[in-house]
């Protein structure tokens, strides 16, 4: 059995969207092999204890697919290692006395609700704008009937596997979802389904993408730097090439 | 009450199409003005509102995460399989119906499985228009890969992310519904009741759990995915607010509980690691082609994997199973590692392991192609070793890395310790042919129903039945229920069947609140979890389950008693969430136990001890308990046993044998 | 403006604008680098004389000095304004930095960085702009040229000084501008973004050198 450590917690505390926040200080015992997320339900399970309130955090899967956990940890959107999120973090990556300072996601499009959730339904919204291919229930050909070669099959399924958890945003000086965003319209241009909304998707999502408040993309990586399915900055090339080229179209 | 399951007449193959061409409609006039509400938005919740809405209901869906794609769905691994037959290998919907029959113990129904092989075709088109990026060949065309316990491939998939890749293609599918205005999405909603007037299901209570407030919803028809109750055992590969939540809220209105013990435990999880775990990782079924099951032959063996040499291991899945070896389905491959940890031969720091190793068809079947591709001649073991290995990483990279991540030990160097754990839920809410429960207007679907999978699920299974359900079934079996309720107006949310619902569901969150004990609602549910994994768990006897049963009720009579919920009702507040499915599992586990202890057989992935075969293996009383366990809740933790008889005209009933 | 009107609206469109007039800017540098590289001729100015009175009186030159200001205003005003608005979208910032560099510091910093430019051009134009193309401060003259003007203001060295931090300024400007501007053209090749990339690097480090190394060999007396 490894032994037990103990770490410092600075947690973003914040009764709820339009009450002020600020860090409290916390201390956990804890040890290498637990996960990040289980240091936090030790850490509950004490102040439920101690007639305290817990810290409210999302999270579900706790495998790193649903998207749901969000914390910056240390200034890093789920935590210091890449390619995570922030239920695949152990406590192995910390040090026996370690300050660690943990916020939610920061973002006007992403309000907090109360610690460290927040409010991501701004992506849901963008993709209800266009995020999907027009066919209803029943309509479909037969599968094999829509040939994708290989390797485009594989890209698109790359830029498919963005989990939407927000860590671009969250990364991004600019608060811009240009990764998220171009993750999706990257995997639907690519491939022959849905082309005929091809030009029409890619603006409506912008715009709604706009709407929603997001900053503008500087091309500063952090995005996919951050990004723990590792969605490739080159998403959002293809987004600017799709955009321009449908606004130049007159859509 | 006498279960009816209305299949309808005639041949198993002519029964859908049959089905389909005298089901009554609802013509489009008038959907416009029929709503309904779908709880639940994975696989079959999220393709459901979305295929109703495009057919012009009203609906408004709800789940409690914060975006309808967070469902577990998401979290599928292996694959979805359809009867396409691309590989030209000889599948055919009779075979899939047959092969989802037997892997089922010969628990499910036949009439409900036929028609699930027969739509499991059009969903591949559905979700390849749209833009599901599943595995293509260099040629263009899909590819198949083969699961656990069938001979043909018909499992499609998207890496090792097919439930994310399907959940994503419904979801998109329910966000243009709601962009056009056609489903009204209730995020971080939580049903907390279903209305019932008149006997038919007119409503639900869901609170926001922003707000905190409880709020009313009236619908004609409403319609349950909310997915299984593993999480009933606290540790399971479920997500963590997984919970039978609203299943039980309707099982308690009126809807028969359908074989409520029957869980699957996939054998291929990563061990515990301490008191502290919240949660289980799979490990891919798909492992088991290359990795080979082991123990020590000595009992208590501490030494490290790779000291241990070949003689002196016992590879008791291929002693025992020569026939399939490695690759017996999940129930019996579960069970064989019990029994090996049971006595003694355990490995890991738990004992409660057992290794999972890749090292020999690295070596040998990777290692040694790839060395013939690279010409080279008499390798030696280092080179044999990093070739595999190079074949391994491309295969099943992700799964190593994640492995890793837990575990921070090496699945290169040393073999993967994996233990079962509770993965999926067969049993569920009873429902007919349509998909309704007993009560009239209250649908099941999905991993929240109990009708397709008998006593064990079969691997790539889940995703195909949730989106058969959702797409393909509900769509028009729900028009033989709502075609009768044209005429029914909204009902105003003033009527006093919603004021009653809701003054329930308040009355319980207050009595949460006012308890004021000393301990947290997650230690009861650990508690919960341990009984059941104890004693209702891969292997069960009458002793047992009578313990549970007591145990159980103890816990949950000690619960309304010491439970501490911090907070108020008037927030967001996750410990108060959590109070309440708690609250649910520490009933639903009794009943689960009650169930089990009723089966006095054993199938599937319900192993009673007591009957077994000179070999250990289940032992079935098909002449007993060849039928459904439906039990109607009397009252208060007080249930009745009702019983659907299964008929098989197509499939001959046999031993299930792998030897 | 009509089809065009997302130029100045939409966040994309507006990046745009910005990679637009920021390539058509670093195409002006290099005309600009090779101008003031005629210096390092050693033939006591003429040549960059020469070049400097082509571009001074030159009508197409002339003309397309309007569209270069034309972009650069565009440049700055819809740098600032996007810089400013971006700002807005966090209006609760982190209490703690990130450990790990997800990101280079200039490219977080462009609208730093071209503050400093800015400044930085008003100080050259009043320096050397204004002088060629006005007859401010007295003017050019047969025996006071350009080349000799330029002398004069590097025996200083504070605008030495202030020169080389503008051209460092510039090279970080650059280093991340030139690849982003591709990167908003939607250029996604697997040779060339590469070699773009490449590119740009060796032109952010090159022709910000050449243009400090003119004030820094001057005042160093060795140019005359």
């Amino acid at each position: 059995m490894k032994h037990s450590m103990k770490v410092n917690l600075q947690v973003w505390r914040q009764k709820n969207t339009q009450a002020q926040g600020n860090f409290e200080n916390y201390s956990v015992e804890t040890n290498p092999d637990m996960s990040f997320l289980e240091m936090f339900d030790v850490l509950n399970e004490q102040l439920i204890h101690d007639g305290k309130e817990p810290v409210a955090f999302d999270h579900d899967c706790r495998e790193g697919i649903c998207g749901m956990c969000s914390m910056v940890i240390n200034g890093n959107p789920h935590g210091p290692k890449q390619a995570i999120t922030t239920c695949q973090l152990h406590m192995r990556s910390f040090n026996d006395g370690d300050t660690i300072v943990v916020e939610p996601w920061r973002a006007n499009a992403f309000p907090v609700i109360k610690d460290l959730s927040v409010n991501r339904s701004s992506f849901d919204r963008i993709i209800a704008s266009g995020g999907f291919v027009s066919v209803n229930t029943g309509n479909a050909v037969d599968a094999n009937n829509i040939l994708i070669p290989k390797d485009i099959a594989d890209e698109a399924f790359e830029a498919a596997t963005c989990i939407g958890c927000g860590a671009c945003v969250s990364a991004c000086i600019n608060a811009s979802a240009m990764l998220f965003v171009g993750a999706k319209v990257t995997q639907l241009s690519l491939l022959p389904q849905g082309q005929s909304e091809r030009q029409s998707r890619v603006v409506a999502m912008v715009n709604q993408m706009d709407a929603e408040g997001f900053g503008a993309c500087t091309n500063t990586g952090a995005c996919s730097a951050e990004c723990p399915k590792g969605i490739p900055l080159s998403v959002i090339s293809t987004l600017n090439r799709e955009y321009t080229k449908a606004k130049l179209n007159g859509i | 009450m006498k279960l009816e399951s209305k299949i309808p007449e005639g041949p198993i193959s002519e029964k859908w199409t049959k089905f389909k061409s005298t089901v009554p409609l609802v013509n489009p006039a008038n959907k416009r003005h029929l709503e309904i509400i779908v709880v639940g938005t994975g696989l079959a919740g999220a393709s459901a509102a979305a295929s109703l809405a495009e057919m012009g209901y009203k609906v408004s869906a709800f789940c409690f995460q914060d975006s309808p794609r967070r469902a577990h769905s998401i979290a599928a691994q292996g694959g979805i399989n359809a009867a396409k037959n691309y590989q030209n290998d000889g599948d055919s919907v009779f075979r899939l119906f047959y092969d989802t029959i037997k892997g089922g113990d010969y628990r499910a129904r036949e009439g409900n499985v036929h028609r699930l092989a027969e739509v499991s075709t059009s969903i591949i088109d559905q979700c390849v228009a749209q833009g599901v990026p599943f595995a293509r060949e260099y040629g263009g065309t899909l590819s198949n890969r083969s699961f656990g316990g069938t001979q043909v491939q018909r499992t499609f998939y998207a890496a090792g992310q097919t439930g994310q890749q399907l959940l994503l293609g419904a979801y998109s599918a329910l966000e243009r519904q709601v962009g056009l205005g056609n489903v009204k999405m209730y995020n971080r909603h939580e049903m907390v009741e279903v209305v019932t007037i008149e006997g038919k299901a007119r409503g639900i209570i869901a609170r926001n759990l922003v707000t905190g407030k409880l709020e009313r919803f009236f619908s004609h028809a409403v319609l349950l995915c909310t997915g299984g109750y593993g999480n009933v055992f606290y540790l399971s590969t479920n997500a963590m607010g997984s919970n039978v939540t609203a299943a039980w809220k309707a099982h308690k209105a009126g809807a028969y509980f359908g074989n409520p013990c029957f869980t699957q435990i996939h054998p291929t999880c990563i061990p515990v690691s301490g008191h502290y775990q919240s949660k289980l990782t799979l490990m891919s079924e798909s492992l088991r082609n290359d990795g080979r099951i082991w123990v020590p032959k000595k009992q208590n063996d501490d030494r490290h994997p790779n000291d241990i040499p070949e003689d002196e291991r016992d590879y008791y899945l291929e002693r025992r199973y020569p026939a399939f070896g490695n690759l017996v389905p999940r129930d019996i491959a579960s069970r064989a590692a019990k029994e090996r940890c049971d006595g003694g031969y355990g490995v890991g720091p738990s004992k409660m392991a057992v290794y999972l190793d890749f090292k020999y068809n690295m070596m040998q079947k990777y290692g040694r192609t790839e060395a013939s591709k690279h010409n080279i001649e008499n390798p030696d073991d280092a080179t044999l070793l990093r070739l595999g290995q190079e074949v391994v990483k491309e295969k099943y990279g992700n799964l190593f890395d994640m492995y890793k991540q837990i575990t921070d030990e090496d699945p290169y160097e040393v073999p993967m310790r994996i233990y079962p754990a509770v993965h999926y839920t067969m049993g569920g809410l009873w429902v007919d042919y349509n998909l309704m429960t007993t009560v009239p207007g209250l649908y099941a679907l999905g991993e929240a129903n109990f009708s397709d999978h008998g006593a064990n699920r079969l691997g790539a299974s889940a995703l195909m039945q949730g989106l058969a359900d959702g797409y393909f079934v509900i769509p028009l079996t729900i028009g033989s229920y709502l075609s009768g309720e044209i005429h029914t107006k909204a009902i105003p949310t003033t009527h006093e069947a919603f004021e009653a619902a809701e003054k329930r569901a308040n009355e319980r969150i207050q009595n949460f609140l006012n308890i004021n004990g000393t301990r947290s609602v997650e230690s009861y549910h650990r508690e919960l979890g341990l009984i059941m994994w104890n004693k209702c768990g891969m292997a069960r006897n009458e002793k047992g389950l009578n313990e549970a049963i007591a145990e159980i009720r103890a816990l949950r009579e000690d619960f309304y008693k010491n439970v501490r919920v911090p907070g108020t009702d008037k927030e967001f507040n996750p410990e108060l969430d959590k109070a309440g499915r708690v609250a649910d599992f520490l009933e639903l586990g009794e009943l689960m136990c009650i169930d089990a202890l009723n089966r006095n057989e054993s199938c599937g992935g319900h192993f009673r001890e007591e009957f077994q075969t000179e070999e250990g293996e289940a032992l079935r009383d098909d002449e007993n308990y060849k039928n459904v366990f439906a039990w109607e809740h009397t009252e208060n933790n007080k249930w009745e046993l009702h019983k659907e008889e299964l008929v098989y005209e197509n499939i001959k009933i046999q031993q299930r044998s792998y030897k | 403006m009509g089809v065009l009107s997302f130029l100045f609206s939409s966040s994309i469109g507006r990046k745009l604008v910005m990679a637009v007039t920021g390539v058509s800017l670093i195409a002006f540098l290099v005309v600009h680098c090779a101008i003031n590289a005629c210096v390092f001729f050693m033939d006591g100015g003429a040549t960059f004389n020469a070049a400097a009175e082509f571009m001074a009186h030159n009508l197409f030159i002339r003309l397309a000095e309007v569209g270069l200001i034309g972009g650069l205003l565009i440049h700055i005003v819809q740098g600032l304004s996007l810089t400013l608005n971006n700002m807005k979208k966090r209006n609760n910032k982190y209490g703690s930095s990130p450990k790990r560099t997800n990101s280079t510091w200039y490219s977080r910093s462009m609208g730093l960085l071209g503050t400093i430019l800015l400044l930085f051009l008003v100080m050259h134009l009043k320096d050397f702009w204004i002088v060629s193309r006005f007859d401010a401060q007295g003017g050019l003259t047969e025996s006071k040229t350009l080349y000799h003007f330029m002398l004069e203001v590097f025996t200083n060295p504070v605008p030495v000084t202030l020169y080389v931090l503008g051209c460092i300024s510039l090279a970080y400007h650059l280093l991340h501008g030139f690849q982003s501007a591709f990167q908003t053209f939607g250029l996604n090749h697997p040779i060339l973004t590469p070699m773009i990339k490449t590119l740009g690097a060796a032109f952010s480090i090159i022709v910000p050198l050449v243009f400090a190394s003119i004030p820094v060999v001057i005042h160093l007396g060795l140019i005359k």
